[in-house]
């Protein structure tokens, strides 16, 4: 089953009936080629007609969205986020059509609606298309929409160029987004990235402000001479989680400089837990 | 005391303005589509206002703890541009249905030409058409004869008088407007239009029923906590309370909750300052009924008088 007849059966399982069929009539008028201006008034009124109730997926359900689209995570989605996307997939028959409705609906859309199209991006039609639509989503000054890119969304890890990438990284670090729930996080980490995670902790330093231990996920692994510097200082004058990232960022590093400090600060930690279980444990901490 | 301003132009206005008001209890704004002070002339640059009414201004008034609502419409003043009115009248539909959105407006007559009656009529049309509420601005020259004509041409596109409110009011126009069943509201300017003195007689004299009052604060000297003052004034001069709160917050409610998007419970049921929550977890609330008693303190109203 696709990602989008998914959509239409969970849907149907949940909306009361003047809702399914005002979704009926709207998902035969989006496949018998809708004519633009009424693809916008449909879809501004989406909310009026199911509400925004939560989509409320079961486990099972969430485990046949991601079988059907590696990444796919609409755990969080809403009833008129669903809708939304399920709409604008209807009523495009390719991607070239997709992204031109896309952009335009974006143009003048509220924040929820801003909100739907983001997280639909991983199930729009010919996903290199998005790109810069998605790094439009990127820079957004609304952290809602931010995170609707950033957040238990395959779309970034996938497409994104390594400056994208490394932007959106730190533009949550930024806005004090956790890390944890960015898909891809560990698997497009680059010694780029790290370099900038290194300069942005010194400035935050610099400020006496605080640095979210999440920041040394993406550090740990490229961690070798000067860099080890900083671990020492979390591990000397960290927080209880400061100290707890420390160790967890340097099992990762090659750098016999790096097993050196870990013996010495943190022997306790290579006990082969789950390192990503433990990084969700200090996001959840830091929230 | 909780107040709503239902006419204000808050993309004008600076964050210490959000501030000062969040603290003299204003829970929620309606923001009218207006000019910016001088014409535009691209569609492009309508649509993107519009879309920063219901995107960035109402998350930077969220940001303040306060709700922020909209009206969308083209103004008389540019309906003068006819050839760009028709391109902003085909954009309005875009608009007029998302969510915050409480009614057409702010429409009506400015010099009160052939052109801004057209476009004016239009909009009846559409909104009548969309079943959605006018706010109508009235004229600020020859305001009396403008304010009889906004209220004939809209009874005659077949308005219900109880689904329009009747702007920038003052002595000379608010009985007619009253007694034809229309909603009566008055801006409170510094010099201009009413002051909150004069507003004090208004409601000794014409009690509190479908009348309602308003900062239209924007780009130009004027006062987004004109609401709150007036409230203070109309209790000093002794006017029962019950009816400064329906001049300030009740009616303004009324009026404009008919539209079903403007809930007195997406600010009276206690929500952290969490866009995420705001905007995405209402349902998180289905079902519940607002409990005033864990209603945040409403600070007392201060301007902060900083050097004395």
């Amino acid at each position: 089953m696709t990602p989008v007849e998914l959509l239409g059966r969970w849907l149907a399982a949940r909306l009361p009936e003047s809702a399914l069929a005002w979704l009926a009539n709207g998902i035969e008028r989006c496949s018998t080629g809708i004519a633009d201006r009424d693809l916008y008034l449909l879809m501004s009124a989406v909310s009026r007609h199911v509400g925004k109730g939560p989509l409320a997926l079961t486990d099972a359900e969430l485990a046949a969205g991601s079988a059907s689209r590696p990444g796919w995570d609409p755990r969080d989605w809403t009833l008129d986020q669903a809708v939304r996307v399920y709409l604008l997939c209807a009523s495009t028959s390719g991607g070239a059509q997709c992204s031109v409705r896309l952009d335009r609906l974006c143009s003048a859309a509220d924040i929820g609606e801003l909100v739907a199209y983001y997280r639909g991006l991983p199930l729009y039609p010919d996903q290199p298309r998005y790109a810069l639509r998605a790094a439009e989503g990127v820079r957004s000054n609304m952290r809602v929409v931010f995170e609707a890119v950033a957040h238990r969304n395959p779309y970034p890890s996938e497409e994104f160029t390594e400056a994208a990438w490394n932007q959106l990284v730190l533009k949550a670090l930024f806005v004090g987004s956790p890390l944890a729930p960015i898909v891809g996080l560990d698997r497009r980490r680059n010694p780029t990235l790290a370099r900038m995670l290194c300069d942005y902790a010194h400035e935050r330093w610099a400020a006496s402000r605080p640095v979210s231990p999440e920041l040394w996920r993406c550090v740990g692994l490229f961690a070798a001479g000067p860099v080890l510097e900083d671990f020492v200082r979390l591990f000397e004058r960290g927080t209880a989680d400061e100290q707890q990232a420390a160790a967890l960022g340097l099992r990762e590093a090659t750098d016999p400089g790096a097993a050196r400090l870990l013996e010495l600060h943190a022997p306790v930690t290579r006990d082969g837990r789950d390192s990503s279980l433990a990084w969700e444990r200090l996001t959840a901490a830091g929230t | 005391m909780r107040f709503i301003d239902p006419h204000i132009h808050m993309s004008a206005r600076t964050t210490d303005d959000y501030e000062r008001m969040a603290a003299a209890g204003v829970v929620a704004v309606i923001e009218p589509a207006f000019w910016l002070g001088q014409p535009r002339t691209h569609v492009g640059t309508f649509i993107d206002y519009l879309a920063n009414l219901v995107g960035w201004e109402r998350f930077r008034a969220s940001q303040f703890g306060i709700r922020h609502y909209c009206t969308i419409g083209l103004n008389s003043k540019e309906a003068n541009n006819e050839a760009l009115a028709e391109q902003v009248m085909d954009i309005l539909p875009l608009f007029l249905g998302k969510e915050g959105v409480v009614a057409v407006g702010e429409i009506g007559y400015d010099d009160q030409t052939e052109a801004e009656d057209k476009f004016y009529r239009a909009q009846l049309q559409l909104a009548r058409d969309l079943g959605m509420l006018v706010q109508v601005h009235t004229p600020h020259r020859d305001k009396k004869r403008g304010t009889t004509r906004s209220m004939d041409v809209a009874v005659e596109m077949g308005l219900d008088p109880g689904s329009v409110i009747i702007d920038h009011n003052n002595e000379e126009t608010v009985q007619e407007v009253l007694d034809r069943g229309f909603w009566a509201a008055f801006t409170i300017y510094p010099e201009t239009k009413m002051g909150s003195e004069r507003m004090v007689e208004i409601a000794r004299r014409y009690g509190s029923n479908r009348i309602f009052i308003d900062s239209s604060a924007d780009w130009g000297k004027s006062d987004p906590l004109a609401v709150p003052k007036t409230a203070r004034l109309m209790i000093e001069r002794g006017i029962p309370r019950s009816n400064v709160e329906a001049i300030c917050y009740g009616n303004a409610l009324a009026a404009f909750g008919s539209s079903g998007q403007f809930k007195e419970e997406d600010w009276l049921i206690h929500q952290p300052r969490d866009e995420r929550l705001l905007y995405l977890g209402n349902s998180v609330l289905r079902g519940q009924q607002p409990r005033v008693d864990e209603l945040p303190a409403i600070p007392e109203f201060d301007e902060r008088r900083i050097v004395k």
